[in-house]
């Protein structure tokens, strides 16, 4: 048999005492009926009677009946000339690039009639195609309604023309007294942009560039340039790796600006012969518990003193040399073996660091040069993250001190993000001209006294170097809504150029970049790729910073690691109720950021996490203290957190330029001081009490076990498949069959072995947890969102959802074993208190689960109006129009994937998110219908893009390719977890994976032939 | 250009008559004439009014024969070498160049020419007007029919009824007695059937069954529009378009091919041929006020909503798009494809559409109701003729079924997921 882990989704679980679990898993839905209906004792004396109600009764009938004589008029406007390229009812997909200083992807965009309504992955491009669910839900932040529709001038709305000549003449008057303008954008990395700011500044001398990112990489890009002479960040190859340490990198998150799942996923299944299957190995070395680390082979909680003891003391261990740390012995023996595992490695080792210390950068680099790594490439380096941080602090002391008297701001927002924000702002008063381009009313743009609306990327033109020789290309996807203008425009404009920017870009790729090649064929694809000639040489002299390295000393307090979250980011698109509604991969918590705190430092401050009768989570609030800054954040105590650590997120707490609704979570950018993520502080508990919207004891499974599968890549190889993925047996006239056969089943089997039969297959192993499939399926299937106190309430909408659990790493025998190993009293007590705690350093598993698509669905059974029903092609199908809402399909799915609407969530004042204003309606896809108070509904398995791939064939009068068929969330799956297809044809993906030895179903056991299927998880451990 | 139809056709046809009697080898031909016109010159020329080019009645008399021939075959030269009038008329047309004709021999040129100085005599305006009647007359012959044969039953009742008080008063003249019949002593059919519990159960069962299903037909129609014709921005007849001049209905709803929306063609598509035909010169229908100015009125409609000057010849930029009401309104929750059911299954529009080519006004022809799909889905077979993607399913089904031919909802037409989505 399989390990017995014990997988918990939330502490609440490990409670023995706590019955709330098991309370949870008994019923779907948590809240009780509302009292005031059934008991309540003021109903006999209330002025209604029983004939009053019924008299109501008849005339609301009556009238309704009436009113549905008269049908509405609806009008139809076609085009006066139709253009060429659009047909209605046809999407088209536009090549474009998706940048905005914190995430660059290369995407394709769905657009209906016109309008942009999805963002795809362009899986041509070679670098950076694959889309993060901020990216993925960047549509609806073009249609925002809280988008800035018009110049301004101090508040005042002015034309683009009154804004012009004033910004002309404030410059002219500036430059001629030569006084110093600072232009800031964020790392734009864009060739032409940079072109067009060169001639900008040869036209106004007195004009200086600063590139400012509101999450700086300043270590690691000085680390690059002392080692190879040029201010860039290496290019990672992860599709390479072997053996991959992370020492606070975040690679599968956003470190250095992320982007490299696609390449890890890869080396994550276990592939090669029977017996010698091989996978990468990867161990992290982290804080907070991130992406990176969930999905790491061996994760080791460490505060960021010891991250760097590591770095050295694994040059040591590789150099031969001795670097004298005070790490424990159990790290320094993990430190011996990792070396060994990085030197049998090889060129597939890589080290990689996200500490924003220039001494661990480039103790790292110096690593991967000793390697000889080829993951890291250091000739393709990228330039997407550009920011100095010493700069900008100069620029800000500057600004007050009177010597720049002007800034002129492009797509950055440094009134929020910076630091020193007050500093800032007191600054821009005193300037002459201040001018924003701003898609928001921001807070930068409220203190501004000219405020231009910039254009969203989908109206915008652009180009983006995406890493050395890998050019991208972004076009407008829609017409401007609003009366905006790319800041690139006015730059040429003042310039005297009378060239449009997309000119500009244009003439720019002819002579510099395209080199004979054609520009409508990039504009078509969305990039060009060109070679790369250049050699770096590695000049770096790591010894005397190892010294360094080895000499830091922990300093009093807390160590506070910020980051950024998986749906937020630095926060730009914190008015996307997409994102704020996604739950956090490891948190489950929507809506909020919050103190992460590990269980024995919760303990020893006095702070608590409570979860109600409902399931809904509270947390005690903290106060955290960083010299004179004070933020107050709730707390959430988080399994697998370092002790004598705590995480917050940064990009919450945005107020201008934000619906109501949106105003969660607080400010973390404060405690960002000196633009290092890591700060020393002091945590006070407060006795207030935070109320959580979180997703973590939803939908409990019933305690059923092997939900999750997994085993090691020792017993993958060595044991046959009935080991570690048995198939649950059942007795049958005292014999056991397995649970599969037709001898065990009490339904009539449908033949489907004519037609398609579709399935959908998920790897638990390549699977990372980055929710790109979530936000993508909202945005296919027009899942409503219903806001922070629906979601307390477990009545969240997600079609699709991605479990996280977690399991105790260690069995019985390995705590022996580490019993034994233990040295002196210090080592002793830290060590038997993590093995003491199943939560001090769990292992955790992602498994996306959405209907399952029964061949012998429960649901069906049990709804009395047949609303629910079986296609022949595999989908369990869900019709909204005949459901009345008895809910009993939520209560009899043994998945608990069904979601009910228990209000009108489009045109409804309560819920003012997207679906109440026509702007954010225009995301809505046409071909999915929008549902109604009171109905059931579930993940279609994208049955209208299933449906449109056979009518293409149809009409092209062919057979479907292996690949075609796809469903949102397959085709945004970077890692190649979930596949999507049809298993009646043989040769497909999905056929051949459907036969893997690692494939099982969720609950086998119960009989109900799922059509979604899941791959064992294998860890190279 | 003229219509393709009979009013149109007759003058000529009764000049035709005419000159046949008289037909001399070198007198130019006017029937030969006209459609060398159609076929050359209709693109940019009319007749009476200034199209692209200029009108084209009587111009052999403004200008000299032997130049128009040169003209017309080879119009470019003429402007270059610098004559005169050429120039003249290129730079009234802001320089566009015609068309040269090399293929037109002077002979031709002739035929056109006649063509253009014909001038239609006035009687026949005359024998049209008594053809008129003739057509539309089998329409009254009927009513009056009927009228007639009401008359003469009511006369004849009438004759009955004055012969039997006749022979009555006879009678008692002559002193005979009419024997009345004795009413039997029988009860009342009525006061048996109020007796007879029975019976009044059954009827009451009856009426009660009968009228809740009257009530559930009346009910069930609320939401159907079927028949729903309502008026629209523009008096557009399907009729004189896909009846009378059968344009193919995906000419103008090209959509209707490749999407789900079969789609309201944008004007540009109208002015496809709208350019040139600025009146309208088929039938009228008079009684429903439907005359040759109400339709060319309904034209500068469109021309207004398009922006299309007519005396330049030439946008002018400013349009209204038309709102047109909708008359065929599925609910949001069903997914209809247009695709799916013109090119894969080859259906003609007409099957739920109906007789749009005889709608003077369209209208909602079939009830688009689930059960109207659905016993569509059941009867009809899917084509799969030609179709690669068939070949595959199409065999292993019909060894399934046991059946050559498979309806829809043998491939799974029927199943709720299909539509509902």
């Amino acid at each position: 048999m399989p390990d017995q882990k014990k997988y918990w989704k939330s502490e609440v679980e490990l409670n023995n005492q706590s019955t709330l679990a098991e309370d949870l898993a008994q019923k779907e839905f948590v809240q009780k009926l509302p009292e005031d209906l059934l008991g309540n004792s003021e109903l006999p004396e209330s002025e209604t009677s029983r004939r009053d109600f019924l008299k109501y009764m008849g005339f609301s009938t009556a009238a309704a009946t009436l009113a549905a004589c008269e049908g509405p008029i609806n009008t139809s406007i076609p085009y006066v000339v139709q253009p060429e390229q659009i047909i209605p009812g046809v999407a088209n997909y536009y090549a474009t690039t998706m940048i905005d200083g914190f995430d660059t992807a290369s995407i394709l965009v769905k657009t209906r009639e016109g309008r942009p309504i999805k963002i795809e992955n362009n899986t041509d491009a070679p670098v950076n195609n694959y889309g993060n669910a901020r990216v993925q839900a960047s549509v609806l932040s073009l249609y925002d309604s809280m988008r800035l529709q018009g110049p301004k001038q101090a508040g005042v709305d002015v034309s683009w023309y009154t804004l012009e000549a004033n910004v002309v003449q404030q410059l002219t008057t500036l430059a001629e007294k030569g006084e110093e303008v600072a232009l800031i954008t964020p790392s734009l990395a864009s060739p032409t942009t940079n072109q067009i700011i060169k001639d900008f500044q040869a036209k106004f001398s007195n004009i200086t560039h600063h590139v400012y990112d509101a999450l700086s990489e300043t270590a690691a890009l000085n680390a690059f340039e002392k080692a190879y002479g040029k201010r860039a960040l290496p290019s990672y190859d992860f599709s390479k790796a072997s053996c991959i340490v992370s020492i606070d990198a975040d690679f599968l998150g956003d470190w250095q600006g992320g982007g490299y799942d696609t390449g890890y996923a890869k080396t994550r299944v276990p592939k090669g012969k029977k017996g010698k299957a091989k996978m990468s190995k990867h161990y992290q070395f982290e804080s907070n518990m991130t992406l990176s680390g969930a999905n790491a082979d061996f994760r080791i909680p460490t505060n960021a003193i010891e991250q760097q003891f590591v770095l050295a003391a694994l040059y040591g261990a590789l150099t031969q040399k001795a670097y004298p740390t005070s790490l424990s012995k159990a790290l320094k023996a993990k430190v011996s073996e990792i070396a060994v595992a990085l030197k049998a490695a090889g060129k597939g080792a890589v080290v990689v660091t996200g500490l924003q210390n220039e001494d661990a950068q480039r103790a790292a680099l110096a690593i991967n040069e000793l390697l000889g790594s080829q993951v890291m490439d250091v000739r393709q380096n990228t330039s997407l993250r550009q920011s100095d941080a010493s700069q900008i602090n100069q620029l800000v002391n500057d600004l007050n001190s009177g010597k720049v008297k002007g800034v002129i701001m492009a797509g950055v927002n440094p009134a929020y993000t910076l630091p020193n924000a007050d500093a800032f702002i007191a600054g821009l008063k005193k300037a002459d001209l201040s001018l924003t381009f701003s898609m928001k009313n921001d807070e930068t743009a409220v203190q501004c006294q000219w405020v231009a609306p910039s254009p969203h990327y989908l109206e915008s033109w652009g180009d983006v170097e995406m890493k050395m020789g890998h050019y991208a290309l972004m076009q407008p996807t829609i017409r401007p809504l609003f009366d905006t203008k790319q800041f690139q425009d006015l730059l040429l404009k003042l310039s005297g150029s009378t060239q449009s920017y997309d000119d500009a870009i244009k003439a720019y790729w002819k002579a510099n970049i395209l080199k004979g090649a054609s520009f409508n064929k990039a504009l078509h694809d969305g990039f060009h790729v060109n070679a790369v000639s250049n050699r770096l040489v590695y000049r770096d002299n790591v010894d005397a910073l190892m010294q360094r390295l080895v000499r830091a000393k922990s300093k009093a307090g807390l160590e506070l690691h910020l980051y950024t979250k998986t749906g937020i980011g630095d926060g730009q698109q914190a008015n996307n109720p997409w994102l704020q509604e996604f739950p956090d991969p490891i948190s489950r918590v929507t809506w909020d950021n919050y103190l992460t705190v590990s269980k024995v430092d919760a303990e020893a401050l006095g702070l608590k996490n409570v979860n109600q009768s409902d399931g809904a989570l509270d947390g005690s609030v903290a106060e955290i203290k960083l010299n004179d800054i004070v933020v107050k954040a709730p707390v959430l105590i988080q399994p697998g957190q370092a002790v004598g650590t705590v995480g917050l997120a940064l990009g919450y707490g945005k107020t201008a330029g934000m619906k109501s609704e949106m105003q969660v979570g607080i400010n973390a950018y404060p405690l960002y001081q000196n633009f290092n993520p890591v700060q020393n502080v002091t945590v006070t508990a407060t006795s207030d009490m935070h109320e959580f919207a979180c997703t973590q004891l939803q939908n409990t499974l019933m305690g059923r076990g092997e939900i999750v599968r997994e085993t090691t890549l020792e017993i993958f190889n060595t044991k046959e498949a009935k080991y570690w993925n048995a198939m649950t047996q059942v007795s049958r006239d005292h014999q056991e069959i397995d649970v599969t056969s037709a001898d065990a089943d009490m339904w009539q089997a449908f033949d489907r072995s004519i037609g398609h039969h579709f399935n959908l297959s998920i790897d638990l192993n390549s699977c990372t947890g980055c929710g790109a499939c979530v936000i993508a399926c909202h945005a296919e299937n027009n899942v409503p969102v219903v806001g922070k106190h629906e979601i307390r309430k477990s009545r969240d909408m997600h079609w699709l959802r991605i479990d996280r659990y977690y399991s105790a790493k260690d069995t019985f025998e390995r705590d022996l074993e580490t019993v034994e190993n233990i040295s002196g009293l210090g080592d002793s007590l830290s060590t038997f208190n993590k093995m003491e705690d199943p939560s001090a350093n769990p292992q955790v598993t992602f498994q996306p689960v959405m209907c399952q698509h029964c061949n012998h669905a429960p649901c069906e059974t049990v709804c009395p109006v047949a609303a629910s029903s079986h296609g022949r092609q595999g989908q369990n199908h869900m019709a909204y129009n005949r459901c009345v809402g008895t809910r009993y399909c939520a209560n009899n799915c043994p998945y608990k994937v069904r979601r009910f609407n228990w209000f009108l969530y489009n045109k409804n004042d309560e819920f003012d998110y997207h679906m109440n204003d026509d702007l954010g309606r225009m995301v809505l896809n046409p071909d999915v219908v929008v549902r109604s108070r009171g109905v059931m509904e579930k993940c279609s398995m994208c049955i209208q893009m299933t449906q449109k791939t056979i009518l293409d064939a149809k009409l092209e009068g062919r057979q479907i390719k292996d690949g075609e068929f796809q469903t949102a969330c397959s085709s945004a799956c970077g890692t190649g977890a979930l596949v999507f297809g049809d298993i009646n044809d043989k040769d497909s993906e999905i056929a051949h994976l459907k036969e893997d030895n690692r494939m099982y179903h969720l609950l086998e056991s119960i009989g109900t032939k799922p059509n979604v299927m899941y791959q064992v998880k294998v860890r190279n451990t | 250009m003229y219509k393709d139809s009979f009013l149109a056709h007759l003058p000529l046809l009764f000049l035709t008559i005419c000159f046949s009697f008289a037909v001399n080898a070198q007198e130019p031909d006017i029937q030969k004439g006209k459609s060398l016109f159609n076929a050359n010159c209709a693109a940019c020329h009319k007749l009476n009014k200034r199209a692209v080019g200029p009108a084209l009645a009587g111009v052999s008399a403004k200008y000299d024969k032997e130049w128009l021939y040169s003209w017309i075959k080879n119009s470019t030269a003429m402007v270059k070498s610098g004559d005169a009038q050429a120039v003249a008329i290129y730079e009234e047309y802001n320089g566009s160049v015609m068309t040269s004709f090399p293929q037109l021999t002077n002979e031709d040129i002739d035929n056109i020419l006649a063509y253009t100085d014909y001038t239609p005599p006035a009687p026949a305006a005359a024998t049209m007007a008594v053809a008129a009647p003739v057509q539309s007359g089998s329409g009254y012959t009927n009513d009056l029919i009927l009228a007639v044969l009401l008359l003469v039953l009511a006369a004849l009742v009438t004759m009955l009824f004055l012969v039997n008080k006749t022979l009555n008063k006879i009678a008692t003249a002559n002193g005979i007695e009419i024997v009345k019949k004795e009413k039997s002593k029988r009860k009342p059919i009525w006061k048996a059937y109020a007796q007879n519990p029975f019976l009044v159960f059954v009827s009451v069962i009856f009426l009660l069954l009968s009228s809740a299903y009257v009530g559930y037909s009346y009910l069930m129609q609320i939401g159907i529009d079927q028949g729903y014709m309502p008026i629209q921005p523009i008096h557009y007849s399907h009729k004189i378009h896909s009846g009378d001049n059968k344009i193919e209905c995906k000419y103008c709803h090209s959509s209707a091919r490749v999407s789900k929306h079969s789609g309201i063609p944008s004007l540009n598509v109208c002015m496809n041929c709208h350019m040139n035909i600025a009146e309208y010169n088929g039938d009228e229908d008079l009684e429903k006020g439907y005359t040759k100015e109400f339709y060319t009125n309904e034209i500068k409609k469109l021309y207004k909503a398009v922006g299309w000057d007519e005396s330049t010849q030439s946008y002018t930029g400013e349009t209204q798009p038309v709102k047109w009401v909708r008359i065929h309104n599925l609910p949001d929750f069903v997914y209809f494809n247009h695709a799916q059911h013109v090119s894969v299954a080859g259906i003609d529009c007409q099957k739920c559409h109906g007789p749009v080519e005889e709608m003077e006004i369209m209208y909602q022809h079939s009830s688009l109701t689930m059960g109207w799909c659905i016993n569509c889905h059941r009867e009809t077979n899917v084509n799969v003729k030609d179709n690669g993607y068939y070949t595959k399913i199409h065999e292993e089904l019909s060894k399934k079924y046991g059946v050559e031919k498979l309806t829809a909802a043998q491939m799974g037409g029927l199943e709720c997921g299909k539509c509902h989505y």
